[in-house]
């Protein structure tokens, strides 16, 4: 080419070359296509092939799936070779979810439930008619009726049921969602309160939440346990169920506030000035311009809080509340279900239980940001 | 300064104004009259966004005062009032991400005039369709191109029905081929006898709607001429140096 150019033929657009296909042709793209790559891959094969065998082999070939006592899953007795021993978790399935809830009342925690996956499920489905009537349902009236279910009103003739009595799943669902009922709405404003204008708010704000990120959450539950009665006048007692309750909701709060102050310094503050501009209140620049795109931003980081809340309320064992990795703990000594393998089997299935509920939780607040990441647009 | 009995549109009177230590506002006195356009230009870091955003109360200042059609705005409570006689068009568009562009026109008048949904939307689309975008209005702004997204907070401001418009270099974040299509608009605006400061480089646009020009350096104002005289004439050396510079 010369050194000027003028063009006098149009080019037009083409298609793009034909990508190969086939198995092939993947399995050489994604799997093999450098030397690093092949070890990689064949190593997790091997790894694989080192695992999933003896792991399948364990939960589901030599399982015991039926049986009234330990007496099925011991190898001498059976016969052959036991891996999980599943009869006992089908045994005490109704420990786990209940724990010493009476039997006659277990319709209530069931009710709970019922009303959980309602409230839950209008939630969660975002196409969902008169939303805000769900919000209401299960911001409002479902912890009431959720409280009054599972703790009784005599007034209703609902016996009632002390909360020691309380136990397995029911309290781990109890203790993670108002954590994450209280720490939602609790860390906003605490963050809020950090980038307040006022210093008093601020210093405040402050303090409360790099109090409680300074302090291991097991010593929070001690403290609340054990020492928020020194506190308080003798006559005053506070339930046992509730004291590591709000320890676990305040704690998860401040992680709440530091994710969503991320948040909020993120919305340009552009934003904020065109919204005043237009003469907003500053009410109403938060709930419909800042809070709206800040919330959106750390949708990944208050699902990661979420998650470890849920996980995080193992601990609440520790402090003798009959949570569900506790009611399986005691369910797993019980000397009539003896058996080599039952331990093993009573963590498998808790490693399931709490796998299930985080993976659940990871994979909507993938498609939410999915969903939320469509309705805009490319930026 | 003004004619009539009818008080102008902004009066700013002895205003200054300091960022810490720094003076960005030194006496200015500026009065603008009803249905006037007045382009303020000037280097960068004059004080010529600073003065704007003076006027509707997004900075504070220190010193002087400013009147809206006669009110004075200090204290809290008057400078909310004064937002509402002004609309604003920033550099950087400001558009709300998380809002389409209908949504964006409506926000303010449901929540700041209480009008309700249905009223709104008519004049949103009202306004759209005057800066020309109303195929737009359910796009979000991360959809639109530089010019499209500043018509949309021109109808934005619009939809609020200011007495004052007032832009902060509408023009300069914008593609070279997108200028013209937003300082169309703006003629158009200037042409329905709008009461309008602008912020700008744009010699052409001042030339072609302005009826006087401010020119400012370092916080204080250093010439005010009639846009003819401006360009003709200039009278301080400061002036003519920026112009010798900018018009070239």
């Amino acid at each position: 080419m010369s050194e000027t150019f003028l063009r006098t033929a149009e080019v037009p657009p083409r298609a793009p070359p034909a990508a190969v296909g086939g198995p092939f042709a993947w399995v050489r793209r994604n799997l093999f296509s450098s030397l690093g790559n092949a070890a990689t891959t064949l190593v997790v094969l091997a790894l694989l092939a080192l695992v999933l065998p003896p792991l399948f082999r364990f939960l589901v070939l030599d399982a015991v799936w039926t049986g009234g006592s330990g007496e099925a899953c011991r190898p001498e007795a059976a016969g052959r070779p036991v891996g999980a021993c599943w009869a006992f978790i089908h045994e005490k399935l109704g420990y786990l979810v209940y724990g010493s809830y009476p039997l006659a009342e277990r319709w209530r925690p069931d009710a709970v439930f019922a009303l959980m996956l309602l409230g839950g499920g209008w939630m969660l489905w975002l196409d969902a008619p008169r939303r805000g009537l769900g919000a209401l349902f299960f911001f409002g009236v479902f912890p009431v009726a959720a409280y009054l279910l599972l703790a009784g009103a005599p007034a209703l003739g609902l016996k009632p049921v002390p909360t020691g009595l309380w136990g397995g799943m029911i309290v781990t669902f109890v203790v993670s969602l108002v954590g994450i009922v209280v720490s939602l709405p609790l860390g906003i404003l605490l963050a809020l309160g950090r980038r307040s204008d006022l210093p008093v708010i601020r210093l405040a704000c402050t303090l409360f939440i790099e109090f409680w990120r300074g302090v291991p959450l097991i010593t929070v539950l001690f403290m609340a346990n054990v020492m928020l009665p020194l506190f308080l006048p003798g006559d005053i007692t506070i339930d046992r169920l509730l004291r590591p309750l709000v320890g676990v909701a305040l704690f998860a709060s401040a992680y709440m506030a530091e994710v969503v102050r991320g948040g909020l310094q993120a919305v340009p503050p552009g934003q904020a000035q065109a919204a005043r501009a237009l003469g907003l209140t500053e009410l109403q620049i938060l709930r419909f311009v800042v809070l709206p795109q800040a919330i959106k931003i750390v949708v990944p980081g208050i699902v990661n809080t979420f998650i470890g809340l849920f996980k995080d309320t193992t601990l609440v064992s520790i402090v003798g509340i009959a949570d569900f990795i506790r009611v399986l703990e005691s369910a797993r000594i019980d000397p009539r279900w003896a058996a080599p393998s039952v331990p093993v089997t009573a963590y498998a299935f808790a490693a399931l239980f709490y796998f299930a509920f985080c993976f659940g939780m990871a994979r909507y607040a993938a498609f939410i940001e999915r969903r939320l990441a469509a309705g805009e647009g490319a930026r | 300064m003004t004619g009539g009995k009818e008080p102008p549109a902004v009066a700013i009177t002895g205003l200054n104004k300091w960022f810490g230590s720094h003076h960005v506002l030194r006496d200015v006195d500026l009065t603008v009259r009803r249905s006037e356009r007045l382009v303020i230009c000037g280097p960068s870091g004059s004080g010529k966004s600073t003065l704007i955003r003076c006027i509707n109360g997004l900075e504070p200042y220190q010193g002087g005062r400013i009147a809206l059609a006669g009110t004075r705005l200090d204290g809290h409570r008057e400078a909310e009032m004064a937002r509402l006689r002004t609309g604003m068009v920033f550099q950087s568009f400001n558009l709300f991400a998380h809002l389409t562009v209908l949504e964006n026109c409506t926000l303010a008048p449901i929540h700041v005039r209480r009008m309700g949904r249905h009223r709104a939307e008519d004049l949103a689309m009202d306004h759209l369709t005057r800066v020309r975008i109303p195929e737009q209005a359910r796009k979000y702004p991360g959809q639109l191109s530089g010019g499209q997204r500043q018509r949309a907070a021109i109808a934005r401001a619009l939809c609020m029905a200011p007495e004052i418009m007032l832009f902060d270099e509408p023009t300069s974040a914008l593609d070279p081929e997108m200028v013209e299509e937003v300082l169309g608009t703006m003629v158009d605006l200037a042409q329905s006898g709008m009461t309008m400061l602008c912020v700008t480089h744009e010699m052409g646009f001042a030339r072609r709607v302005a009826d006087r020009v401010v020119f400012m350096d370092e916080g204080q104002i250093i010439e005010i001429a009639p846009t003819d005289a401006f360009f003709r004439t200039p009278r301080h050396e400061r002036t003519r140096a920026f112009l010798g510079q900018i018009l070239r």
